[in-house]
Formats: structure tokens, C-alpha cells, sequence
């Protein structure tokens, strides 16, 4: 009797599903604009309540100074983005020099994230794989996050420029997305890790009374199973490796991106108050761009999506 | 169907080929904090080919681990172990047995269809074939409609019935099956009862079920193996002697209450088990 119950229901929730993915997914992005222009108007809320001074509680001050040199007006930034970015003949406008800026970020981000996200999950494999491997390797991820980037920054300069593979020279920009990727490692390797382990004793004991080896369980199970830990862990990646791209452009001092960009600005912001909140609007879209981008992988993998952790 | 159980229980001689399973004074011991857990010990115990024998007992009685052993799954401290006259891994990894336990175990990602195939697929057999015998495991287990659902689209009696077909899917002559009926409403229950013992008999595998119902392990089984806890130990075999087919009207039947009262017996009657102590045996 159960059985008919739910043979009658099932065919109907079949076709349902993916309408209700697709509309899910749309009200997703109509909430994530919500938020851009809700953030937009919270600040020109503040600008108007709070005092130019900023607020001060006893002669300490708790808030933010908000006259126009310390937090300029939307449409401000906004037209200075459209304006050109010096006074010298032929200059860019700031956002088309934002644009090409988070061009060069993305791409050594994305390099960066490829690569952490590559190690990561190898290193994944080799904890699941050996138990002595986990204990041995995993306090160890642990402890690598807990080195500050900007210690770091200048010894991988240093060892970078020391190699030299026939024609193969280190690049600058080589230096930032090794950063960045011991950024993205991070989350990859510890989601990739839970999703390989995921799979409960029912299953894996399946597997071995099906006489499949390893590499035959870790393709047939481990690795579909690993796939709603995957895609969050991956998305993490792909923001911290943009994180991690900018502050190592900062930190290496190399030039082009939107790291360089958000400094050199912040240099003219008494008198142009505008022009670096532009680098810094590019620098959070690059962000949410690269996460979004990484969704996108998702799209495919929709069976594999049912118990998706965030 | 009745099968002489004094002599296939108990000859100790050379197993024939034929025997399903020969298991010969094993002992299983589970090592912990405080100290040694004995689960099994000195288990003798011969399957024949085609033939359906149920183990029931209280909770930790070792059920559990004995088929466990059969299916290397782990490995016995102490006997003899062999299934088909090979070693359990050896039988393991020549594919000669399926299991289905108590959680259906499918992949949530695989439509119902896929989750049959995926013995064969893992084995290496052609897509064509696999489809066709998918199809056949299906409508074996009355799923054939619902090849194209994911598991979450079934009711638990359903994925039961396709792990059943997925333990099937690539002619098995031996069955393990552990408590799989056991998370299943009372009516969902007999009926799979019944089609499992169908399907036994139009498949002819021998089937080693771990209970803890009176009732099903006389319903589904020509022998009933019955254990005691702390050591798992075999205290009694009731033979079920029952002429005719095993349908419904079988539980209605006086022999299917003499064979209830006998299994019932062996159970609280052995000395090893004082009658207020078997709990987890229950007598739906």
C-alpha cells in the first residue's frame, strides 16, 4: 500500500524539480542585486544620520568620520568611475582601468585557484587513501593557513627568482598565484577530504563485497559522494584565491592588477575622495564573480547535488 | 522442500563441492578498551547449495559477524572458513555471492536502473547487456515502472527491493542478507517475504538470512540456525518442515505455528540463555 502511495506521487515530483532549480536560481541572483543596492542605500543612510565628524560616544569616537573625503556619495564614485583616471592626454577612464586591472587579477587568480584546487584535492586522496597520511598531513594544512601571506610574499619572490629551466623564467605574476593558490588549497583540501569520506559504511562495504579496488571505489563512490562537499569548498576557493592574488600583488609589489590599483589610488584619496573606492568596488565584484563563475561548474552535476552542504 | 537437517548440520566429513558455505569451529574475537570481546566461538555450520538458512537470536549473539565472516567482510580469529570450497576471499572476489542488509545502501545519484547495473558495471559487462538485465532483475522485483527514479522518489520497501535485485543482478548462487526486511512495516514485510522466497526458488541460490523475527525465519528458511549471546555460540538447528509451496496461506497453517513454537523453543529452552534474557527477539 505505501508502495502505491508513493508510485503515484513520484512521477509528478520528477519533472517539477528542475522548474523548481531554475526558478530557485533566478531568485537567488534577484536577491544577491537586492543586497548591492540595499548595501548602496545603507550607505547613504549612514552619510546622512551619522554627523560629518563621525559619531562620538564620551570624546571617543565610535563611527566613522562621513564627510565627502572619508565616505563619498554613491553617484560620486559612480561618475568618477566614468571619468578619465589622470589629467594627461589619452588617459583611460578609472573603469576601464578597473576593468583591465581585474582582468589581470582573474586571470592569476584563476591560475592560482587551479592550482590550490589541484593540490588540494590530491592531498584529499592521500589522507583518504593512507589513515597515516591524514594524521601526519592534516595538522600540518592546518598550520599552513596560520602563516601570515605577507611573510610569505617575499620568500616565494626570492626563491622564484632563482629559477631558471632553459627558457623558462619566473614570472612575477607566478609568485602572486602560488600565493593565491596556498589560499584556495585550504578549503579544497578539507571539503575534498570530508566529501571522500562522506560515503557511509553501507556503501563502502557494498563496494568491497563487489570485489572493487580503490581506484574503483574512489570513481564509483567516493568521488560522486564527495561532489555536494566539493562544489562549496571549490567556491571558497575561488574567493580566497582572488583574496589571496590581491594581497600578493600588494606584497610583491608586482604591477597591472587590481591589488597595485587599489594602492596607488589610495594615495590621491584627500584630494580625489572617489577615485580608490573604484579599485575597491572592482576588487569585491572580482570576488563575487569568481564564486559565481565556480557555481556555474555546479549546473551539470545536479544528480550528484542532493545533500549539498554550505 | 524439507531437507534432512541431522545430516547436513552435523556430518563433519569433507565438504562435497557443492556445499555453499562449510564453516568449521570459528571463533571471532573483537579486541577493545577493556579487553577482549569474545562475539563467536566455535561455529560449525555447513549451507547447502540452494538451500535457505535463517540465523536468529538475541541482539549480540553474533549473527551479525558470523555473515560478516561469510562474506569477508572481516576476518574469523579462529576455524576454518570456506564458501564453495574456496576461501571467503577468494569467493568475495570471484563474485560468487550478494548481499543486501539492512539499509538498502543505493547511490543517490543513480536512477533505480543504475543502482542494479552497478555490479555488472563494476564488473566490466556491456552496456547493452547490463540494460537487459536490469530490466529483468526489475521486473523480478516488481520495479519495472520505476527503472528511471532516483532512490529518494521510493518508499523504503521499494529501495529494498532494488538492493535485493542489485544482490541478484549477477546470478549469485549464494544470497547474505542481513535483517533486510528489518526497517520495514509488518505488511510490507510479509509481502517481501513472499517474493523473496519466489525469487529464491526461480533463482535456486542458497541464502544465508540474519533475523530476528520467529515468524520470518520459519516463513523464508528450511533450516533455522538458532544462537546465544555472550559467547555467539549455535545452541540449536530447527529443521522447518513444511510440504508445499510457501505462500500466504502458510502463515495461517498449523505446521507454520508448530515450527514458530519449535524455533521459540530452542530459543528460551537452551540452558545457555535463561528465557528473561533473550531480549531483541521478537514474536511478530
Amino acid at each position: 500500500m505505501t508502495d502505491l502511495a508513493t508510485s503515484t506521487s513520484a512521477p509528478v515530483g520528477t519533472p517539477a524539480a528542475p522548474q523548481r532549480a531554475r526558478s530557485g536560481r533566478g531568485r537567488r541572483v534577484a536577491v544577491g542585486l537586492l543586497a548591492v543596492v540595499l548595501l548602496a542605500v545603507l550607505w547613504e543612510l549612514v552619510k546622512l544620520v551619522v554627523p560629518d565628524t563621525g559619531g562620538h560616544v564620551l570624546g571617543a569616537s565610535v563611527l566613522p568620520r562621513t564627510d565627502d573625503v572619508a565616505m563619498p556619495h554613491v553617484w560620486t564614485i559612480g561618475q568618477r568611475m566614468l571619468e578619465p583616471e589622470t589629467s594627461a592626454v589619452g588617459s583611460p577612464t578609472v573603469l576601464s582601468a578597473m576593468l583591465q586591472a581585474c582582468w589581470f587579477t582573474f586571470r592569476v587568480a584563476l591560475a592560482g585557484w587551479v592550482l590550490g584546487s589541484v593540490g588540494g584535492f590530491l592531498v584529499a586522496l592521500l589522507m583518504q587513501r593512507w589513515t597515516v597520511a591524514e594524521s601526519a598531513l592534516l595538522p600540518w594544512v592546518v598550520l599552513s593557513q596560520t602563516v601570515p601571506l605577507i611573510a610569505l610574499a617575499p620568500l616565494v619572490v626570492g626563491w622564484g627568482g632563482r629559477i631558471h629551466i632553459g627558457s623558462f623564467e619566473w614570472q612575477r605574476w607566478m609568485s602572486v598565484a602560488l600565493i593565491a593558490s596556498y589560499l584556495a588549497f585550504f578549503p579544497v583540501a578539507v571539503g575534498a577530504l570530508r566529501g571522500l569520506q562522506s560515503p557511509p559504511a553501507a556503501q563502502v562495504e557494498l563496494f568491497r563485497a563487489l570485489a572493487a579496488g580503490w581506484s574503483r571505489t574512489l570513481l564509483g563512490l567516493r568521488l560522486p559522494a564527495s561532489v555536494p562537499y566539493l562544489l562549496p569548498a571549490l567556491r571558497l576557493g575561488a574567493a580566497t584565491a582572488v583574496v589571496g592574488a590581491i594581497v600578493a600583488e600588494v606584497s610583491t609589489g608586482t604591477k597591472g592588477g587590481i591589488g597595485r590599483m587599489i594602492i596607488s589610488y589610495a594615495q590621491s584619496a584627500s584630494g580625489d575622495p572617489a577615485k580608490p573606492w573604484g579599485a575597491i568596488v572592482g576588487a569585491a565584484v572580482l570576488g563575487l564573480v569568481a564564486a559565481g563563475l565556480v557555481s556555474l561548474l555546479g549546473l551539470g552535476l545536479g544528480r550528484y547535488r542532493h545533500a549539498e552542504v554550505s | 522442500m524439507s531437507t534432512d537437517a541431522g545430516t547436513t548440520t552435523h556430518s563433519m566429513a569433507a565438504p562435497g563441492a557443492a556445499a555453499a558455505v562449510v564453516a568449521r569451529g570459528i571463533g571471532k574475537t573483537f579486541s577493545s578498551r577493556s579487553g577482549e570481546v569474545t562475539a563467536l566461538d566455535g561455529i560449525d555450520l555447513t549451507v547447502a547449495a540452494g538451500e535457505f538458512v535463517s540465523l536468529i537470536g538475541p541482539s549480540g549473539c553474533g549473527k551479525s559477524t558470523l555473515l560478516r565472516l561469510i562474506g569477508d567482510l572481516d576476518q574469523p580469529s579462529t576455524g576454518e572458513l570456506r564458501v564453495f570450497g574456496k576461501s571467503a576471499q577468494a569467493a568475495r572476489e570471484a563474485q560468487d555471492y550478494g548481499i543486501a542488509f539492512q539499509q538498502a545502501g543505493l547511490l543517490p545519484w543513480r536512477d533505480v536502473a543504475g543502482n542494479v547495473e552497478l555490479p555488472l558495471e563494476l564488473h566490466g559487462v556491456g552496456k547493452k547487456e547490463r540494460a537487459a538485465r536490469a530490466a529483468e532483475l526489475l521486473t523480478l522485483v516488481g520495479l519495472e515502472e520505476f527503472a528511471g527514479h532516483f532512490p529518494h522518489q521510493l518508499s523504503g520497501g521499494m529501495q529494498q527491493r532494488v538492493a535485493i535485485a542489485r544482490a541478484l543482478a549477477e546470478r549469485p548462487s549464494l544470497l547474505l542478507m542481513d535483517e533486510p526486511f528489518g526497517a520495514l512495516d509488518e505488511m510490507t514485510r510479509e509481502r517481501m517475504q513472499t517474493e523473496l522466497v519466489r525469487i529464491c526458488a526461480e533463482s535456486g541460490a542458497a541464502v544465508v538470512f540474519v533475523t530476528h523475527s520467529i515468524p520470518e525465519a520459519v516463513f523464508l528458511s528450511e533450516r533455522v540456525v538458532v544462537m546465544s549471546p555472550r559467547p555467539g555460540r549455535i545452541t540449536a538447528v530447527v529443521p522447518v518442515r513444511i510440504a508445499g509451496e510457501r505462500t500466504e496461506g502458510l502463515r495461517e497453517d498449523s505446521s507454520f505455528f508448530a515450527a514458530v513454537t519449535a524455533v521459540r523453543e530452542a530459543l528460551h529452552g537452551s540452558g545457555a540463555i535463561p528465557t528473561g534474557t533473550a531480549r531483541g527477539v521478537d514474536l511478530r
